[in-house]
């Protein structure tokens, strides 16, 4: 571990799921074939920092998410979470320890709340299963406290209420304030806002804001929508395929996409002002299967600059200006 | 003449015991060939009830309390079914709905589906029909070859094409698109939104086009309309909508919308949740969660009022709000 203000560290880390054969396949002997969800990412995160992973369905950014918690099983690679090595641990570190300092918020709030639990049992969930309170009366306390924190005011209006008594924007505050409960140094949030209404949105990403300024707490945010990532995020990775093809600053990379991907996707965003209209995309086709990866850069396919290395050679991730990574033999060649 | 004509629609749900649920209360818009419409909403504001109001296509619980769709200056609520189905849907209005990608026959040939479409609605032979298919889908962007494809072959984009294709085999006046590129990535959303565009110009289709995505409105209207509570709150060209709102959920509304164009600027949101349409606030139904609202918001409904040219609002306050932002919602 370089510095101490590295909340998360992440090393080459892969995720393959393997595919079932079938008994032509195993007669054949034909070798088993890979999903290849995550195919070599490395990125680290900062105490207090936001960090995006943006990119198409598919791309391998949730399976990023979940298998940094240890949700998922890495295949390779390293994962370090406050300076210890997260990717080898035991079972019971994991619950001591992992379980304890990070946590994960959802995309569905319909659906990652119990329906047959009160709110105030859903928030205090956590605290049991750590054994951290001792009477009924501590339990209220603690979980009035985290619901003021996460807007849910006054709490005992909240405390005996059921999910489905709420509506989707103070379900998600819910589940925050179920995330907070243990003090978290680093929280996932998997796409927290797509689910949610647009009027609602912006008050849920100012509270993740919020709390990183009050609390110092890091998280990685996962989504698909570029406006949202710009709005924020600190730093922001660009996945494609399994793979980060661009990453730096969030608002450098959104107002100075590097990598061709990077550039049509930015190019096909639509934006609230109907004087500004989307572009030729420059690039055909969809994503193609990540069991087939294409060889060399996995975007050549796809990529109007192909030139000559790029479907022999796979472009490492380099900085191409202060902070600013890419992977694309278009830079790699300066 | 205008291709669409809507006046004082209404159309509310029955709830046995319980009342109605006013979805669609006195909605009125026209729109002319080549026009394109965007009505955009929150889930539940009744923008899918409205869609499926147009078409005539309701459950058995819903009804029409009130007012006409003049479809080439005909009534649709006063047509027979059979005239409905033979001659107005697909022919002179079609329906491209969300997730209709997933609306395809799974073990039928995309290229027979089309063929059905149009042999039920005009007597031509099926090799003629056939060829049209091939032709609708060479136009949307896929190789006339795949006709001969099943829907599981497509990717979701292209399936999504082919239903495109499909809306337009009987060249219908009207396409109504609910929310139709909510479940694609966006350099496809892009694409379909391309072809769309590039369709209704093509063949001077008016579109209506309703979605949650305010950008998405923004990229594809001429017009626009803001629905809340079942009713359009705001009314006018997107250029008025957009960049002179005038109505307080507009405001706020657009207030949470990030870009990714410029620089990042603290977002707002809209206190409380939308109402529940079975038991409506009275007066204005964004009242409770205006921040400008008087005593005569929270009494008396805002008729929807010309303010400017073109330009139509339902707020009492409209006027005396000119310019001043949506400032709550931290």
């Amino acid at each position: 571990m370089s510095a101490n203000d590295v909340v998360v560290k992440v090393n080459n880390l892969k995720k393959w799921f393997p595919l079932k054969r079938g008994i032509k396949d195993i007669l054949a002997r034909k070798p088993r074939k890979y999903v290849r969800a995550v195919d070599g990412v490395s990125f680290e995160i900062k105490k207090g920092e936001i960090f995006s992973l943006a990119g198409e369905s598919g791309c391998g950014k949730t399976t990023t998410g979940r298998t940094i918690l240890r949700l998922i099983e890495p295949t390779d690679g390293e994962i370090y979470f406050l300076g210890k090595r997260v990717d080898t641990m035991e079972r019971d570190e994991i619950r001591g320890f992992l379980r304890k300092k990070a946590q994960m918020i959802f995309q569905d709030p319909y659906e990652s709340l119990s329906p047959r639990m009160s709110i105030e049992d859903i928030i205090a969930e956590p605290l049991e299963v750590h054994g951290l309170i001792s009477s009924k009366k501590e339990k209220r306390e603690i979980v009035s406290k985290y619901l003021e924190e996460v807007g849910l005011t006054p709490p005992e209006e909240f405390v005996f209420r059921y999910p489905h008594e709420l509506s989707g924007g103070q379900r998600q505050r819910v589940a925050i304030a179920r995330a907070l409960v243990l003090e978290p140094e680093f929280i996932v949030a998997d796409e927290p806002v797509s689910m949610l209404d647009m009027s609602i949105r912006a008050s849920i990403l100012n509270l993740m804001l919020d709390l990183r300024d009050k609390r110092g707490i890091s998280y990685l945010f996962i989504t698909h929508d570029l406006a949202v990532a710009k709005y924020i995020s600190d730093k922001l990775a660009i996945m494609y395929l399994g793979k980060i093809v661009e990453m730096g600053d969030a608002v450098e990379v959104i107002d100075n996409p590097l990598h061709p991907y990077t550039k049509a996707l930015i190019a096909a965003i639509p934006v609230p002002d109907p004087r500004h209209k989307i572009g030729e995309i420059p690039i055909k086709g969809e994503v193609p299967s990540a069991i087939d990866v294409p060889k060399g850069c996995r975007f050549h396919p796809r990529c109007p600059y192909k030139f000559e290395p790029c479907d022999k050679e796979e472009p490492p991730l380099v900085e191409v200006e202060p902070g600013h990574f890419v992977a694309c033999h278009l830079y790699a060649r300066r | 003449m205008p291709v669409l004509e809507v006046q004082n629609l209404k159309m509310y749900y029955e709830i046995p015991f319980r009342g109605y649920v006013r979805a669609v209360d006195d909605i009125s818009f026209t729109l002319d060939k080549g026009e394109s419409l965007g009505i955009v909403g929150e889930s539940g504001c009744g923008k899918s009830s409205l869609a499926i109001t147009l078409m005539n296509l309701l459950p058995k619980n819903a009804k029409v309390f009130g007012g006409k769709v003049l479809l080439n200056g005909k009534n649709i609520f006063e047509m027979p079914d059979e005239e409905l189905r033979r001659e107005v849907r697909w022919k002179q209005i079609s329906m491209i709905f969300q997730g209709a990608m997933n609306a395809l026959h799974p073990i039928i040939k995309v290229g027979d589906q089309i063929v059905e479409a149009i042999t039920l609605h005009e007597d031509v032979s099926k090799e003629e029909a056939w060829k049209r298919a091939e032709d609708l889908l060479e136009m949307v962007g896929i190789d006339r070859a795949r006709a001969h494809h099943y829907p599981f072959e497509f990717s979701g984009g292209m399936r999504q094409r082919a239903m495109i294709a499909m809306a337009l085999a009987l060249n219908p006046d009207v396409l109504l698109a609910d929310e139709p590129t909510t479940a694609l990535d966006v350099i496809v959303q892009a694409q379909i939104l391309k072809l769309i565009k590039d369709l209704q110009k093509k063949f001077g289709i008016a579109l209506v086009l309703i979605s949650h995505d305010v950008s998405v409105i923004a990229e594809m209207s001429d017009k626009v309309a803001v629905m809340y509570a079942g009713m359009f709150q705001e009314y006018g060209s997107a250029e008025d909508v957009f960049l002179n709102p005038m109505h307080p959920y507009t405001k706020g509304l657009l207030a949470g919308v990030p870009s990714v164009k410029g620089k990042p600027r603290r977002l707002k949101s809209i206190p409380g949740a939308p109402p529940n349409l079975l038991n409506p606030p009275k007066g204005c139904r964004f009242h409770p969660r205006c921040p400008f609202a008087i005593d005569k918001c929270r009494e008396e409904l805002p008729p929807l009022v010309e303010v400017e040219p073109g330009h139509f609002v339902r707020c009492h306050r409209a006027e005396e709000l000119k310019g001043v932002p949506w400032d709550v919602g931290e």
